[in-house]
């Protein structure tokens, strides 16, 4: 690995991008907007259906002859698997959900008595269930935005990862850039090193950029470490760039690298948990979502701006996101081609 | 003199095709070696494996005796045929990014005015005519003060200006001892850079050694060139043979004065009879034939 031979291509793709003001906008311009809609749309005032989870016995159906209570009108009845208990009552403290109600035995329930809709819903509980149990727990409101921006900020890095690398270098190989670079002494190595450490550096910078102007713009929560937030989204933004490389390392064609590309961002789109929570969704597909990066770094942020979660809490999911890394990067070697097939 | 390149016996086959079929040749140094022959001859297959772009199905590729390695990479110069080149980046940008690939070479300011490029050193790559971009190209291609140099086609698409202005480039470098390959596929542009050149065709060279010793050796006749309009003679019936072109007709013979007397026995004026020797494009013509290549 020469150091001046990696950073000419650096700098030269570096140039490349910032003067390329289209995409640079659209880099920066739309996790902003996107953010700031949503913080317009649901900043600030509680949703009007009033979210309330309930454990049963297996086989119990959700309704009135189980407990009264569930024929409440207006109100979200969901079921949680006794296996979720701690997941829903995370949700409780964090008032995303109004109140937990287990109907396995005697009625209990669980409510943080500083959520407007939690009194609600402990008020229409008690009213038929006057002997239920309490469990008070506490914990500050999660915002829909606070839940959603690390989301739409991974999204962002995800498709800037994906495009940036894999269809540029596509690109290169098409038009014979790469050839003419293959002619010079400059190794895969080095050029993959210098495509990754080009757009890990403006991909960090873009999120950090977004990130600051959001905090002047929608308040919104981070209660751990912005360092470890940042440790997160560079290991992120490297796993994601690194399969982008992989997708590039043999295709000449910008139209099947497009189609390959979208086959690996849309699924990562809906299932990692950019838009909503999977806490609910059926086990596999839960072990499905595991798979993807950025399902790993969303988690990730996700723990450390809303738990306030330290190292050790994130380190097995840091350690995925590098061991997958690994495999994309060895991937891309054994197949990079210089020039089109 | 030992030669900077060999090659022996190179063959690349394609699925259905034989692109070169056993092309042997040596180039000595400081010499413009001149790869000529038909679209799909295998000119550009032969250079990109001699380039080590591309890996030959048999034979060997040899820089100073040695097979292609370190050596080759820092000391070879090339200008393919078609390069695109990154988008954004500047004339004088494009080869910095490339002298820093390269532990030596030529000074940026130095290239930028050998090859007349400092009208538009600050343009964008993408913003340069044709000739501009040819000469960025071979700029590139010089960045590493390279002791051989390839140029595939460098002038194909350029104005004769620009042409005659390219011609005197490699000329510059070739006083420098550089070694060049050059392919092309106009004669004039091979007889007046090539020290030697060899015909391909079909995948294998039909003819090579210094033009003027190949034209000796092909012909012992010169071409008479009457316009057509003035040649009101029916071909079948002139004793010598007659090549109809579309404003001219051409007579090939060794005895001029055998021809001359023939042209004023039918009574053809002489006033615009011109007398020129064969050409290289004549020996190209008449060693790969004239129908069309795709």
């Amino acid at each position: 690995m020469n150091p001046r031979r990696l950073f000419a291509v650096w700098h030269a793709r570096n140039l490349e991008f910032l003067r390329d003001r289209s995409t640079l906008v659209f880099n920066f311009v739309l996790p902003l907007a996107l953010v700031v809609a949503f913080a317009v749309i649901f900043g600030g005032q509680p949703r009007n259906l009033m979210d309330i989870g309930v454990i049963t016995a297996p086989g119990a159906t959700l309704d009135a002859g189980l407990h009264p209570f569930l024929g409440t009108r207006y109100v979200d009845f969901h079921r949680v698997e006794a296996a979720d208990l701690d997941a829903a009552i995370r949700a409780v403290e964090r008032h995303q959900s109004a109140l937990l109600l287990d109907l396995r035995g005697a009625p209990g329930y669980w409510v943080n008595a500083d959520s407007p809709n939690g009194y609600l819903a402990e008020k229409l509980l008690l009213a038929s269930a006057r002997d239920a149990v309490r469990q008070p727990v506490s914990g500050a409101a999660v915002g829909y935005v606070d839940w959603l921006l690390p989301g739409i900020l991974g999204m962002n890095m995800m498709f800037s990862c994906l495009f940036g690398v894999g269809y540029v270098v596509v690109r290169y190989r098409k038009s014979g850039f790469l050839r003419r670079l293959s002619a010079t002494p400059v190794t895969a190595l080095e050029f993959g090193a210098a495509q990754i450490l080009s757009r890990l550096a403006l991909t960090v910078s873009v999120t950090t950029l977004v990130y600051a102007v959001l905090a002047l713009l929608v308040p919104f929560r981070n209660d751990g470490s912005v360092f470890l937030l940042f440790a997160t989204a560079v290991l992120g933004a490297i796993c994601m760039i690194s399969l982008g490389f992989m997708v590039a390392a043999r295709f000449s064609s910008e139209e099947l690298a497009n189609g390959f590309i979208n086959l690996v961002s849309w699924p990562m789109m809906l299932l990692s948990g950019v838009w909503f929570s999977l806490e609910s969704a059926p086990p596999w597909l839960r072990m499905a979502a595991e798979t993807l990066p950025l399902t790993q770094m969303l988690q990730a942020a996700r723990a450390i701006m809303l738990d306030g979660a330290g190292i050790l809490d994130v380190l097995p999911r840091l350690a995925t996101l590098l061991a997958m890394t690994a495999v994309f990067l060895g991937i891309a070697a054994a197949g990079f081609r210089w020039r089109a097939a | 003199m030992k030669p900077v390149l060999e090659v022996l016996d190179l063959v690349k086959q394609y699925p259905g095709v034989r692109a070169v079929d056993g092309v042997s040749f040596e180039i000595a140094a400081g010499s413009c070696f001149g790869l000529l022959g038909p679209n799909g001859a295998g000119k550009t297959t032969t250079v990109e494996i001699m380039e080590g772009v591309t890996e030959p199905t048999a034979g060997r590729v040899l820089y100073h005796g040695e097979p292609l390695g370190k050596r080759f990479r820092d000391e070879a110069g090339i200008q393919f045929q078609k390069t695109a080149l990154q988008e954004f980046l500047t004339v004088r940008e494009t080869l910095q990014m490339f002298r820093r690939l390269y532990p030596r070479g030529r000074d940026v300011d130095e290239l930028i005015v050998l090859c007349a490029l400092e009208q538009v050193v600050d343009r964008d790559n993408r913003k340069l005519s044709g000739g501009q971009l040819q000469r960025l190209l071979l700029a590139i291609a010089l960045v590493n003060d390279p002791q051989v140099l390839f140029l595939d086609e460098p002038t194909t698409g350029l104005d004769p200006q620009a042409r005659h202005n390219f011609w005197d480039l490699i000329r510059a470098i070739k006083a420098e001892q550089r070694t060049v390959l050059l392919t092309t596929h106009y004669m004039e542009e091979a007889y007046f850079l090539c020290d030697v050149v060899a015909i391909m065709d079909h995948g294998r060279i039909i003819a090579e050694g210094p033009p003027s010793r190949l034209l000796k050796e092909h012909f012992d006749d010169v071409v008479l060139e009457l316009p057509r309009d003035e040649f009101r003679v029916d071909p079948a019936k002139f004793p010598l043979p007659v090549l109809t072109a579309a404003d001219r007709v051409e007579i090939l013979t060794a005895d001029v004065e055998q021809a001359l007397r023939a042209l004023l026995d039918h009574g053809v004026p002489l006033r615009h009879l011109r007398i020129r020797p064969r050409n290289l494009e004549d020996l190209f013509l008449e060693l790969t034939g004239r129908e069309l290549r795709t």
